[in-house]
């Protein structure tokens, strides 16, 4: 249809100036588009995260220029118990939330995988936990977690009298670590379940057929056929799943800051309380640069490991 | 609208248990119907929790003996009054949606030329261009907000909402770039050709013809990079620091919550009413919206 309107003579009528043809010129047009993107990309991008990786080696504070100061920084921080434990909660933090976003995720993307009516309206309705501001709902779990009028308190003690006291969700370390790993995996299970409906939409039925015919279980069906077609995507969502839980900063600012006694600080929030809140700008930017190996580490980790397999199943399985 | 998709799966509901032997209705009932149901129950539940406290006068918020929580006898809109004649609220919304609509339109004007470059103008080292824009997305603010202060500071945009457009598009431009790109492939080359051929010049034909055509992608990108914008807060949180310039998670965060007694009713109904916008934009565009997510990942 657009090309109809576009007929020659409105074309041919015009006389191309030296602008025209200077858009028109295919090497200046394509500088010319790659120019808003890669230089946005380049001054705000690019440029901090070298700037990051010299600012950990100095130590700069806000308002006074720092000097080069080698690897004292990451020496200090090696001997100090406080980034030893924001690496271990970290860890900690990113291996539950993950496990927990993943099985739940895909349990629920198989149970949406079924027909019954509402679907698409389910399936709106499950990408809210997503999309709603992070800390916002971090509020709401915040209020739910609340030590006095806890909602899940009153259920237990009041209505389901499972417990006599209230529980003490946020007061000591165990307890707030595993709050907040709730909180994340409350958040994270809608975009695992509905990335991974994607891919279980894309496997032809026809490989489910065939294996009923030869008779396998719902379980074999699951392990022999859904599994492996869904590695590729899996790999995928989980490498990024890997690095923005690894990195989460909003749900642990807005729910601890951290606390109780620094117990659920991650790299992110340590970064943040050292170097903008407490004025530490080398310090905090080493705290933050000591995070990339490991993000290196698990986005090899998890893409290489299930996206090998793959690719030694190879074309032939399909 | 979802009853017009509701009506052909009600069908295949049906047809579904002759080909399945082991989809007998109880068993169904407990291996599906049961479990979504919890899911959805625990995934909305918050929302509810959120919704029914900003509505709920303090008396009830602090006395389960006597009122049943989880209803209200006397819903008051006196949080949400508080909220916009006594503190600065209306100003961060105000704030929050400049910010917001300031980075999506230039994520979307600076994206949609890369993604044309890469995909229909093809170079020499245009796959690796593309390449290098996505892996910019696997960087996380999280790394970047120290030295990215330090430039904002340079920049004299310390404290400004300016700051935050402009440095919003680094998460944004790689995901719209990509899902753009994913767009211009489906676009036929021959129509370009033609346009060619009959003497457009590229920008002619990037405005009449693959922009037109791509307008679901823009729409998916746009709505995409609004929410995500609304949604950010570490950036916000580093680069503002005056009250009145704070978006809305910031705000709420840091000038709501005041001294040891939290007003819950307050921040519940602040919480709620900043949901609700990316919410409404949600619920206009669902399908460009899943369809963006999913096909993200799947490229």
């Amino acid at each position: 249809m657009s090309v109809t309107t576009l007929s020659s003579p409105i074309m041919a009528h015009r006389q191309p100036n030296w602008l025209v043809r200077l858009f028109d010129y295919k090497p200046f047009l394509i500088v010319m588009c790659l120019a808003p993107a890669l230089g946005l990309l380049g001054v705000f991008l690019t440029y901090p995260l070298g700037l990051g990786i010299w600012l950990a080696f100095t130590d700069t504070t806000i308002g006074r220029k720092g000097i080069f100061v080698g690897f004292e920084n990451f020496q200090y921080l090696l001997t100090d118990p406080l980034w030893w434990n924001a690496v271990f909660y970290s860890v900690v933090y990113t291996g539950i939330a993950t496990f927990g976003k993943f099985a739940l995720g895909f349990w629920l993307a198989l149970l949406l995988n079924n027909h019954f009516p509402f679907k698409s309206l389910l399936r709106a309705i499950i990408l809210l936990p997503w999309i709603v501001p992070t800390v916002l709902s971090a509020l709401a779990f915040w209020w739910i977690y609340d030590p006095q009028f806890s909602i899940i308190s009153y259920l237990l003690v009041d209505v389901l009298h499972w417990r006599t006291s209230n529980v003490d969700f946020l007061g000591s370390p165990w307890p707030a670590r595993f709050s907040l790993i709730a909180a994340n995996i409350w958040r994270g299970i809608p975009f695992v379940a509905i990335s991974l409906l994607a891919g279980l939409q894309t496997i032809s039925p026809s490989l489910y057929e065939a294996a009923m015919l030869d008779g396998a279980s719902a379980w074999q069906r699951f392990r022999y056929i859904t599994f492996p077609m869904m590695m590729p995507i899996l790999a995928i969502v989980m490498t990024f799943s890997i690095i923005f839980t690894f990195t989460d900063f909003q749900l642990v600012y807005a729910i601890t800051r951290g606390g109780p006694g620094n117990s659920t600080h991650l790299l992110a929030t340590l970064a943040f309380q050292r170097g903008i809140a407490g004025g530490e700008l080398g310090e905090g930017a080493a705290i933050a640069v000591s995070m990339i190996p490991f993000l290196v580490f698990a986005t090899l980790f998890s893409y290489f490991g299930l996206a090998r397999r793959k690719w030694q199943q190879g074309e032939s399985n399909d | 609208m979802t009853d017009t998709v509701a009506q052909p799966s009600v069908a295949d509901a049906k047809a579904a248990p002759d080909t399945m032997a082991w989809d007998s209705g109880l068993r169904r009932l407990m291996m599906i119907y049961l479990p979504l149901g919890c899911f959805v129950l625990i995934l909305l539940f918050p929302f509810y929790w959120m919704a029914i406290t900003s509505f709920k006068p303090n008396a009830e918020l602090m006395n389960y003996k006597e009122h049943n929580p989880f209803w209200i006898t006397s819903p008051t809109l006196a949080h949400i009054k508080h909220l916009l004649f006594n503190t600065a609220y209306p100003h961060w919304l105000w704030t929050t949606m400049l910010v917001a609509i300031g980075s999506t339109t230039l994520s979307l004007i600076a994206s949609t030329l890369a993604a044309y470059a890469i995909e229909r103008l093809r170079f020499r080292g245009s796959p690796y261009v593309g390449l290098g824009i996505y892996l910019a997305y696997l960087v996380p603010p999280s790394i970047l907000f120290i030295p990215l202060a330090t430039v904002v500071v340079q920049f004299g945009l310390f404290d400004s909402p300016m700051a935050l457009i402009l440095v919003y598009p680094t998460f944004l431009v790689p995901f719209c770039t990509w899902l753009l790109i994913g767009y211009f492939k489906s676009i036929p080359y021959e129509l370009e050709e033609c346009a060619l051929v009959d003497g457009a010049t590229r920008l002619q034909i990037l405005r009449r013809i693959t922009l037109p055509l791509a307008v679901p992608g823009l729409i998916s990108a746009g709505i995409f990079s609004f929410t995500l914008s609304w949604n950010e807060f570490i950036y916000a949180l580093a680069f503002i620091q005056s009250g009145a310039n704070k978006t809305v998670p910031v705000a709420i965060l840091t000038e709501l919550v005041t001294g040891d007694v939290y007003q819950w009713g307050a921040l519940m109904a602040g919480s709620l009413l900043g949901s609700l916008p990316v919410a409404i934009f949600y619920s206009l565009f669902v399908d460009y919206y899943v369809s963006s997510l999913t096909g993200a990942v799947k490229e």
